[in-house]
């Protein structure tokens, strides 16, 4: 089984603020723009830090990622980070032309994501941006597991050319990264060595993916290869599509909607290269609620008792040879067509 | 009857200049207006034509510091267009100024074209600091700009935008005004386009933005208002902000231009219907000919 083990919880908020100050200290030119809740998104540890690199611009999420947008045409690095409720759709316009289109060094930290912002309820749990974020031209997009990589994350879209998204959560949560874990952006890990299944994780989890691997292989000697997968976009379609070919079904695990998330994002690459029977763990289209964050976890299928019910349930199709080809070569008005 | 359309090869320099100089280069720059929007058959005629004369004075009169064979030269001043839809008339002067030769005017709109139909930087077309078009966003990117120039380079740097009256129906305009003010920048110098005329019709019967004096007065802006075609009234309101950033006023500058949709060609001014459509061969021919009159 794997190596990495859990060795604590964090909130993986914190990787991205503390990395915010490590960058503040290797680049001068980068700056941060708070709206509000820089205590929430930690972006107060850079303000503390460098204030005077640090722009207050209210609760006005259209104008800072604008104002940022300004910043980064003059040749700073400009961080803004608010609640993905609001960093991602509230701005979206801006995202898209200021940003995007200009092409230019704005990073955002999305966070309170997902779920497990808990009581807050639905208005606060984001669970939608993915599908936006990933549609937008020129946009880095990632999703970290937990602390170590968030901060690896942070610093490693700091110093990449462009614009960047990164989505990370408010509750603490287990940590079993560590610094020797590669990071790179545009590449998924094998957490788990496995050839049955692929299971495809990202954000917080992967780690629920880990623990759905460990019951795989003790209750039914099952191997199951779980591939974190931060980098949304670029996506490592190699990694993904190998995984497809020497596991033959794949199963996808995210704290967002199953609708236009990493499962289609993962669909859209395996669709091209070499589809197998899928299984999408997410959130059922549907909004969220209020609740302590494992209870909801829990609640909304998230943990590692649904992914592990989904991974049988794919192996289940690829034995019976549930694939695309296989089905429709047996309808008759294709059977004329092929 | 086929018009052939050519865009005389004529720059002009940026420095001190009599209202009469001001006069022949808004001509010209009018003239090419009329050309591109004929040839691309499509694009914002009323508000490029109003817009010609502030166009010229803030290019060609010394008020803007650029270098037109090195678009991203660090000691230029920051133009940015918030109304996007009239970069016509940006695309003219930056021709004029030299930023690129003006026979590409005749490109506007068209596949290929650096002159796209809304400002981008993909295109990489020399003077322009960003792309515009979603209304309220280019005033937001100049208040970064004025943010980096005033707090973090502590530098000279002047940072001017261009925004529509419509356009302030945005409301992320007005977050614009409240940072701009909150953080005094009195390196900012704001013009709005006040011509009063929208796509669907007069400014006040589609959403009123009045009274504007007051409303920029209450974020802390130092508020001009000027007819938008008076040149001496152009430099002296240019002039003022100059001043307001050499003393450290520690406030923003904001020109209302009251200004006519469609300026120089009889046809089109103040008349609504003219914001988003070009001119057809007649009446490209007739705009000409008032122009050479």
């Amino acid at each position: 089984m794997s190596e990495l083990k859990k060795y604590g919880y964090k909130p993986t908020r914190f990787g991205f603020g503390h990395a915010l100050v490590e960058l503040g200290e290797l680049h001068d030119n980068v700056v941060v723009l708070g709206a509000d809740i820089t205590g929430s998104v930690l972006t107060s540890f850079f303000k503390e830090k460098f204030p005077e690199r640090f722009f207050s611009i209210g609760i006005a999420e259209q104008n800072a990622t604008t104002i940022a947008a300004g910043l980064a045409l003059s040749g700073k690095i400009a961080f803004f980070s608010s609640y993905s409720a609001f960093a991602a759709f509230r701005n979206a316009d801006q995202l898209r032309l200021s940003v995007c289109y200009n092409n230019v060094n704005v990073k955002i930290g999305g966070g309170h994501s997902g779920v497990t912002v808990g009581p807050d309820g639905a208005t606060h749990q984001s669970l939608e941006e993915v599908s936006f974020l990933r549609a937008l031209p020129n946009l880095t997009l990632i999703v970290p597991c937990d602390y170590e990589e968030a901060r690896k994350a942070t610093l490693a879209v700091g110093i990449n050319p462009g614009p960047a998204y990164i989505r990370f959560g408010r509750s603490a949560v287990p940590m079993f990264t560590t610094k020797a874990t590669p990071f790179e952006i545009g590449k998924a890990q094998v957490f788990n060595e496995g050839t049955d299944v692929a299971i495809v994780a990202c954000g917080i989890v992967v780690w629920e993916a880990m623990l759905a691997a460990e019951e795989l292989k003790k209750k039914h000697g099952i191997s199951a290869r779980v591939i974190n997968s931060p980098s949304i976009k670029p996506m490592d379609v190699k990694t993904i599509t190998d995984a497809a070919l020497e596991c033959g079904c794949v199963v996808t695990v995210e704290e967002h909607q199953v609708h236009g998330g990493l499962g289609a994002a993962v669909a859209e690459v395996l669709v091209k290269n070499f589809p197998v029977p899928m299984e999408f763990v997410g959130i059922p289209d549907t909004f969220g609620t209020s609740g302590e964050p494992d209870e909801l976890l829990e609640k909304f299928g998230l943990t590692w008792p649904t992914i592990y019910a989904s991974a049988l349930k794919a192996i289940e199709r690829k034995d019976k040879g549930f694939i695309g080809y296989r089905l429709v070569k047996d309808i008759p008005q294709y059977k004329e067509n092929m | 009857m086929a018009i052939e359309i050519q865009f005389k090869d004529k720059n002009f320099e940026n420095r001190s200049r009599t209202a009469d100089e001001f006069a022949e280069i808004a001509l010209e720059v009018r003239r090419d207006v009329i050309k591109s929007l004929y040839l691309a058959k499509s694009g914002h005629s009323g508000g490029s034509l109003g817009m010609a004369d502030i166009f010229s004075v803030l290019y060609f009169g010394g008020y803007l510091r650029y270098n037109p064979t090195e678009g991203d030269w660090q000691g230029r001043d920051r133009f940015v267009l918030s109304a996007g839809h009239i970069c016509p008339v940006l695309y003219s002067v930056l021709s004029r100024a030299g930023f690129f030769p003006t026979a590409e005017l005749s490109t506007l709109r068209k596949w290929g074209s650096r002159l796209q139909g809304h400002p981008g930087l993909d295109v990489n077309l020399p003077g322009i600091e960003s792309a515009a078009g979603s209304l309220g966003q280019g005033v937001s990117i100049a208040v970064g700009m004025a943010l980096n120039h005033k707090y973090l380079e502590k530098d000279d740097k002047l940072v001017f935008t261009v925004s529509g009256d419509g356009e302030l129906q945005e409301g992320s305009c007005w977050e614009a005004a409240m940072s701009a003010g909150n953080y005094g920048l009195d390196n900012l110098c704001w013009i709005v386009d006040n011509n009063d005329c929208q796509i669907d019709g007069r400014v006040a019967d589609v959403m009123s933005i009045y009274p504007l004096d007051k409303k920029f007065e209450a974020f802390n802006f130092n508020v001009i208002t000027i007819d938008g075609h008076d040149y001496q009234q152009i430099m002296t309101a240019l002039d003022t902000f100059r001043e307001n950033f050499k003393n450290n006023s520690g406030k923003p500058t904001v020109i209302i231009a009251k200004t006519l949709m469609g300026k120089g060609v009889s046809f089109m001014e103040d008349n609504y219907e003219w914001h988003g459509n070009p001119p057809n061969e007649q009446q490209t021919i007739d705009a000409l000919k008032e122009m050479d009159s």
